[in-house]
């Protein structure tokens, strides 16, 4: 039995259908990336697993239970932080870790807060403010924050497409090193290849939207720990590399032929230039009528 | 910087200066009833210098009366955020809630304490004695209270949806979700709201203590004005002024601290 099953999954908004007969299934303690254009709806996607969408057709379940809500069993990581920017790095977590553990002694929490904030390497910055952290560390305490409710499910949306390229990559080696320590189920929507092989088990790209569905998911069978340096010589790496980025750039291409736009031409026309000056109005051609005048002599 | 620094200190005392002048001239010329500053200070000396003396009911240091408007206007306005508060909330949480009051507010919003305070005596007028007071109670929370109303229905609205989701995520309960996200997110538009509130309970109480004629810094003008002691009037001004502004200072004080946080 798979643990999170998306079947036929829609969802629009308004008149765009944003996802299209989406079908997903994830097995517990694999970590999966999915790949996609920027717009293409992944954020929709995570939303729909997270449960603060509901589809508009189709399933979502997970552990066999459907999802119609969100709630702690699935930590999610947001592209854009979401800390609460009045309380410190601890509080943040705390206000997790209070909800999800009412009965834990105080002792208990507290410890368990600070094991979270060394996890991300944070426990010199555990009391201060997010206003007072780079993009980087506001993210790690957002991981930080979704691992210790320690949820079912790991859910991250585009967690590092806001930060700088080599924040990025220290980050992505903690998520590893993280994940290699209790491999949690994981799903990571991200746009960058090189994320997604790094990270994951399987890749699955997403087409781009509107009506944006699932490709063929792609397994990655590299060993790990995956070392960055040695990836970049690694042959099956560059050839999961192309592939994955082939099949992108091909949804690209498909993207442009099958683009269909009404054309609108301006609603002016060219001036008669033997005209003087004055009686020259601008020619709209809506403006435009004929009148038929019948003439008696 | 320095130079920064200097200007700030010295260029507002350049427009005292100017403003002294005007009413020096005004005073020697057409307004021939206008008290002149040195007069006015002269006369005022008394009050000023001896700011909490009580020589009787309705001749007391300035700063004494002006406490007694602080007292009156503290308890009228904190009656205003009492009520004005929950009312934000509740405009911005529905749209069904704001449908139905806001035409109300708007309409109630712009009508003057002065039109608002008799109405105010007939409501307490079961009250005897305190019926005065209860009255400027009622006006200055009625008007106080709608800068305080707006700023925090906008600020509900404008509590980002990420904050939300992560309280739904979390499961929240109601109670939590008020007071861990809604209420901390929007604090930096209430205390907005708080500090004009402030600022027009202000306003009121000078205009219902010249009504009621009760011990006050408003009361002492419309008093010294039917008493033909036209230098005390502009003392009156002044401190009334003075006190506005320091209000407001020490508002917007706690407002920057707040909104530096978000």
């Amino acid at each position: 039995m798979p643990f999170l099953e998306l079947k036929n999954v829609s969802k629009g908004f308004g008149s765009t259908l944003v996802l299209k007969d989406l079908n997903l299934t994830i097995e517990r303690g694999e970590f999966v990336a999915i790949v996609g254009y920027s717009g293409s709806g992944k954020t929709t996607l995570i939303s729909l697993i997270a449960g603060l969408l509901k589809p508009d057709t189709g399933t979502v379940k997970l552990n066999d239970l459907e999802i119609v809500e969100p709630g702690p069993d699935r930590g999610i990581v947001f592209q854009n932080y979401s800390l609460l920017p009045w309380l410190t790095v601890y509080d943040n977590i705390a206000l997790a870790v209070d909800q999800v553990f009412p009965n834990w002694s105080a002792d208990k929490k507290r410890e368990h807060i600070l094991r979270y904030v060394g996890m991300v390497n944070l426990t010199p910055a555990v009391d201060k403010l997010p206003r007072q952290l780079s993009g980087g560390m506001r993210q790690r305490v957002s991981v930080a924050r979704a691992l210790a409710i320690d949820p079912q499910i790991l859910l991250l949306d585009e967690p590092l497409s806001a930060l700088d390229a080599l924040t990025r990559m220290t980050l992505q080696d903690e998520i590893e090193r993280i994940w290699e320590a209790d491999r949690k189920t994981v799903v990571l929507i991200t746009n960058d290849v090189d994320e997604g092989l790094l990270l994951a088990d399987r890749i699955i790209p997403l087409s781009p939207g509107p009506g944006a569905t699932l490709g063929e998911a792609i397994p990655v069978g590299l060993a790990r720990p995956r070392d960055r340096k040695a990836l970049n010589h690694d042959p099956e790496f560059k050839r999961l590399r192309a592939l994955v980025t082939n099949q992108l750039l091909d949804y690209g291409s498909r993207r442009r032929t099958t683009l269909t736009r009404k054309l609108t031409l301006p609603d002016i026309l060219p001036e008669d230039l033997d005209q003087p000056r004055v009686h020259r109005p601008p020619l709209r051609p809506h403006e435009m009528k004929k009148e038929a005048i019948i003439v008696t002599s | 910087m320095n130079k920064f620094k200097f200007d700030w200190l010295l260029l507002p005392f350049v427009g005292i200066g100017i403003v002294l002048l005007v009413w020096g001239i005004s005073s020697a010329t057409w307004a021939t009833n206008l008290p002149s500053p040195a007069k006015t200070w002269e006369v005022s000396k008394e009050y000023v210098l001896d700011p909490f003396a009580k020589r009787g009911e309705m001749d007391q240091g300035i700063l004494r009366f002006t406490w007694y408007s602080i007292v009156l206007v503290a308890k009228g306005y904190t009656l205003a955020l009492l009520i004005g508060t929950p009312i934000g909330f509740f405009l911005g949480l529905s749209k069904t809630f704001t449908k139905i009051f806001d035409p109300i507010i708007q309409i109630m919003r712009p009508v003057s304490p002065l039109a608002w305070f008799p109405l105010g005596l007939v409501l307490f007028l079961g009250a005897g004695k305190d019926a005065n007071t209860l009255a400027a109670l009622f006006t200055i929370s009625v008007c106080a209270m709608w800068p305080t109303v707006l700023n925090t229905a906008v600020g509900v609205r404008a509590v980002p949806q990420d904050y939300l989701n992560v309280g739904r995520v979390l499961k929240l309960s109601r109670a939590k979700t008020l007071w861990k996200i809604l209420i901390p997110a929007t604090l930096p538009y209430m205390f907005t709201g708080f500090r004009l509130s402030l600022g027009i309970a202000w306003l009121v109480i000078v205009a219902v203590e010249m009504l009621i004629g009760r011990p006050g810094a408003g009361g002492f003008l419309w008093q010294e004005y039917n008493s033909a002691i036209y230098e005390h009037i502009i003392l009156s001004i002044i401190t009334i002024g003075l006190v506005g502004f320091a209000l407001d200072r020490l508002m917007s004080l706690v407002e920057g601290k707040l909104k530096a946080s978000h």
